[in-house]
């Protein structure tokens, strides 16, 4: 999608390169893709109206600088509008110090209210504060069991009424137990309820009115569409918001409603949910957000999560063999897993700027799956196949080797002709930082799982001379990278 | 016109502008304050307000259609959350043929509502039956889209038609899910297979098709956990389930249904394409219709991938079922709130 964006600015602003400044007529056709790919991602019409506009203002009488290409430097201005209207950021909890903090969820039927609550839970819990839960969903059948199941997960008490059918009787009671035993934190997990029903409305209004959270947040389904305003306004509106609480967004979701909420309601996003697990809460970031939005990818989120995860010692020790010029099919195997360690190979590719396409065209093949048929053939060998595959394997060890894996022969043929072409490329990204070398390993894994494509060695080539290519290549990017934000930050 | 509650008929889209207001008395208000806030609320009804003199354009008989009023017909359209591109489209057919005249606004959303309504309209709109045997339905979605309460009212639905129905508990992986359904279950007076949390749900297809079969049971509705189509092994394991039903009964499953929220955007796309490739769905039940959100993602998802709608779910309650009805769909879909 961003290079949809980038191309239909381009075309309209080609032949501005260089001279002139950008005017509303120039610019208009270009803003058009923009304004197609924020609807396309979810964002409420009246918002993306809004928005274009202020982009144009902003944009307007922009000198069109020599060096720069005219639609990435529009795409500049949208980018960095995004992230103003998301932000600014405020992840606190506001916990309040020596008295019990109430805060309460709510929002519409199968948004994500319990298992966001669960998590919220968790991540007070991990701060070192007492939490309890306290079970109001009285409306869905067996909602407080989940509760109760997360809580015994996550090993935090969870407050379930006893008989009582009035949920604002239910928090009340709850938030007095709390607060008679000392409990730092209080979660209230409400029930779903649309926005329209003026009756559950109000009932969420004397909760609000009856307990007094300190904090309510609103949790919102990325998938939403361009009801998102409607309902975050009704519920902005019975109980004034301090928060969101994006949750889904492991999947391919735009995520255009965190645009149509924030400017909404006016008030922050403050995490997003990210998988079914009980630790998939993460900070909200609306640089990151405004690029999902844009289709741009997510590599800052994929770095921060690779630095998280890698395994440091073995990273380090993969990096001095890699320099000391060894790399090995022990090495390949190693660095597989580490990467498996993210997640998803779907969820990892679909993080990283440009490959969002790629993820499309490989959506037939299950990349986790072929991940591991190649584990198995890398298992299936003996220590000093794997160290020297391209010289050892003759035809009859990948007979055994193809049996031993329960795979076809062709398939360890491959792996030894893909690892050929790769160990070349593998020591050259030795010198890299974390974040191209993760670009590379992706480019390459995306390589060598996808069934039309081969990695093998380029002709006539060493692999030190395109590592040199590389480089250049990579510093050419980082200049230009720094030339736009320098001239981003002298902009604005 | 009363069995078919869409929940905004003409008279609630009126109701609806002191209705907005009410929410936030000003003693609501009062009680937490904030300059800013209370600034930002009153610019925010002075926007409601323009919204409706929108609707009073739309009202006004006779309208030229030019670049304006196209421009409102976009909006209009693009809430529906029909999608960009279809919005497109249906723009330029319509500026071929009106532009430049005065027409009646009605004639021109008539028009909109009649090609929407020629791709929504199928012939298996209804639910495909075995012609012996138990009828298996797969019910399949991403998390929170409602299939566990739909399968209680599709429950509801086909015992109120004298049909013997058997659940599949196949959830086995959100909390208490099993007990959602078992609850449902013995409130409707069902039989229910259910099965141990974390166990492989492809073994309670298998044990509640058994079911069907051995208890001359006519329905059998097995439900799944919530998946999102980005994740390869969840979908993997759809395809397994189906996989295992076929094996028992080769007609089955004979429907394989794709809730959908109405709430959900243009990613209702792509979890059609995903469920269709992993599970072969055969048809939609569109959930959630009774509140603010129109739906109207199913425009291009029908379109796109030929999948009829066969069920509107408009409430909580058990009787909260619809079969699908074009007519009425397309009559309220543009409807300004």
């Amino acid at each position: 999608m961003f290079d949809s964006i980038q191309a239909s600015l381009s075309h309209a602003l080609t032949a501005l390169r260089g001279r002139g400044k950008l005017t509303e007529s120039n610019m208009r056709e270009g803003l058009e893709g923009v304004r197609k790919a924020m609807l396309e991602a979810d964002v409420a019409y009246d918002v993306v109206g809004e928005f274009i506009e202020r982009v144009s203002v902003d944009a307007l009488g922009a000198k069109v600088l020599e060096s720069l290409d005219p639609a990435q430097q529009v795409v500049g201005i949208v980018h960095r509008e995004l992230v103003g209207l998301m932000g600014p950021v405020d992840h606190s909890l506001h916990l309040e110090q020596g008295r019990t903090t109430i805060l309460m969820l709510c929002g519409l039927q199968g948004s994500g209210k319990t298992t966001s609550c669960a998590k919220l839970a968790k991540k007070i819990k991990e701060q070192g504060r007492g939490v309890m839960m306290v079970a109001a969903d009285l409306q869905r059948p067996a909602a407080i069991e989940q509760l109760v199941i997360l809580g015994r997960q996550i090993d935090v008490a969870v407050y379930t009424p006893d008989g009582e059918r009035d949920p604002v009787a239910v928090c009340k009671a709850g938030v007095a137990k709390a607060k008679a035993e000392g409990i730092s934190v209080v979660l209230l997990d409400t029930a779903g309820r649309l926005a329209i029903d003026q009756e559950l409305m109000a009932e969420l209004s004397r909760i609000d009115k009856t307990v007094g959270p300190d904090q309510v947040y609103l949790v919102v389904d990325a998938m939403t569409g361009q009801d998102a305003v409607r309902s975050a306004k009704a519920f902005h509106d019975a109980l004034e918001l301090d928060g969101i609480v994006m949750t889904k967004l492991d999947g391919d979701a735009r995520g255009g409603a965190a645009l149509s909420v924030k400017s909404v309601t006016g008030v922050p996003i403050k995490f997003i949910g990210t998988g079914e697990q009980v630790d998939a809460l993460e900070d909200f970031h609306p640089d990151r957000m405004a690029g999902r939005i844009l289709g741009m990818g997510d590599v800052l989120t994929l770095v921060e999560e690779a630095q998280k995860k890698f395994d440091q010692d073995e990273m380090q020790k993969q990096e001095e063999r890699l320099r000391a010029g060894e790399f090995t099919l022990e090495d390949f195997k190693a660095m597989l897993l580490q990467t498996r360690r993210l997640g998803p190979l779907g969820k990892v590719l679909g993080m990283i700027p440009g490959m969002g396409g790629m993820k499309d065209m490989l959506a037939g093949a299950d990349l986790d799956n072929d991940m591991n048929r190649l584990f198995g053939i890398i298992n299936a060998m003996t220590p000093q196949e794997r160290r020297n595959p391209t010289n050892i394997i003759d035809q009859s060890r990948r007979r055994r080797i193809a049996t031993g894996a329960g795979v076809a022969l062709n398939e360890v043929g491959d792996l030894v002709k893909q690892f050929d072409g790769m160990s070349a490329m593998m020591k050259g990204m030795a010198g890299l930082g974390l974040r191209d070398r993760m670009k590379e390993m992706q480019r390459i894994q995306g390589e060598l799982t996808n069934p039309t494509g081969r990695l093998a060695k380029a002709k006539g080539d060493t692999g030190k001379r395109l590592t040199a290519d590389q480089r250049r290549n990579q510093k050419k990017q980082r200049d230009k990278e720094d030339r736009r934000r320098r001239r981003d930050s002298r902009g604005s | 016109m009363a069995l078919f509650r869409f929940g905004r008929s003409q008279d609630d889209s009126e109701k609806e502008i002191p209705r907005t207001e009410s929410t936030s008395p000003e003693s609501d208000q009062a009680s937490r304050p904030g300059f800013l806030a209370r600034l930002r609320s009153g610019l925010e009804r002075t926007r409601q307000v323009l919204v409706t003199d929108v609707r009073d354009l739309f009202k006004r008989e006779g309208r030229l259609v030019d670049d304006g009023f196209l421009e409102e017909l976009r909006r209009v359209l693009v809430q529906s959350d029909i999608g960009p591109s279809a919005t497109d489209a249906i723009l330029a057919d319509i500026a071929v043929r009106y532009r430049a005249r005065v027409v009646e606004v009605e004639t021109v959303l008539d028009s909109i509502r009649s090609g929407l309504l020629e791709r929504l309209r199928f012939k298996q709109a209804t639910l495909t039956l075995a012609t012996s045997g138990p009828t298996v339905i797969l019910v399949t979605g991403v998390n929170g889209s409602g299939k566990t309460t739909s399968i209680a009212k599709l429950a509801r639905f086909l015992s109120r038609d004298g049909k013997r129905v058997v659940l599949g508990a196949g959830d086995t992986f959100r909390a208490a899910a099993v007990e959602q359904l078992a609850l449902w279950a013995e409130r409707l007076g069902v039989e229910i297979v259910r099965g141990e949390m974390g166990c492989d749900p492809a073994s309670v297809a298998h044990r509640a098709v058994a079911v069907a079969i051995a208890g001359n049971f006519d329905i059998c509705i097995i439900d799944t956990a919530g998946r999102l189509q980005t994740q390869a092994n969840l979908m993997q394991e759809l395809s397994k389930i189906r996989r295992v039903v076929t094996k028992q009964l080769p007609e089955a499953p004979h429907e394989v249904l794709l809730v959908l929220d109405a709430t959900a955007g243009q990613n209702a796309l792509s979890q059609a394409r995903g469920f269709q490739e992993a599970a072969g769905c055969t048809g939609i039940v569109l959930a959630k219709l009774d509140g603010s959100a129109r739906g109207g993602v199913i425009v291009p998802v029908t379109e796109q991938f030929h999948l009829p709608v066969k069920f509107v779910g408009l409430g909580e309650g058990a009787d909260d079922l619809e079969p699908f009805d074009p007519e009425r769909f397309v009559a309220v879909l543009f409807e300004t709130t």
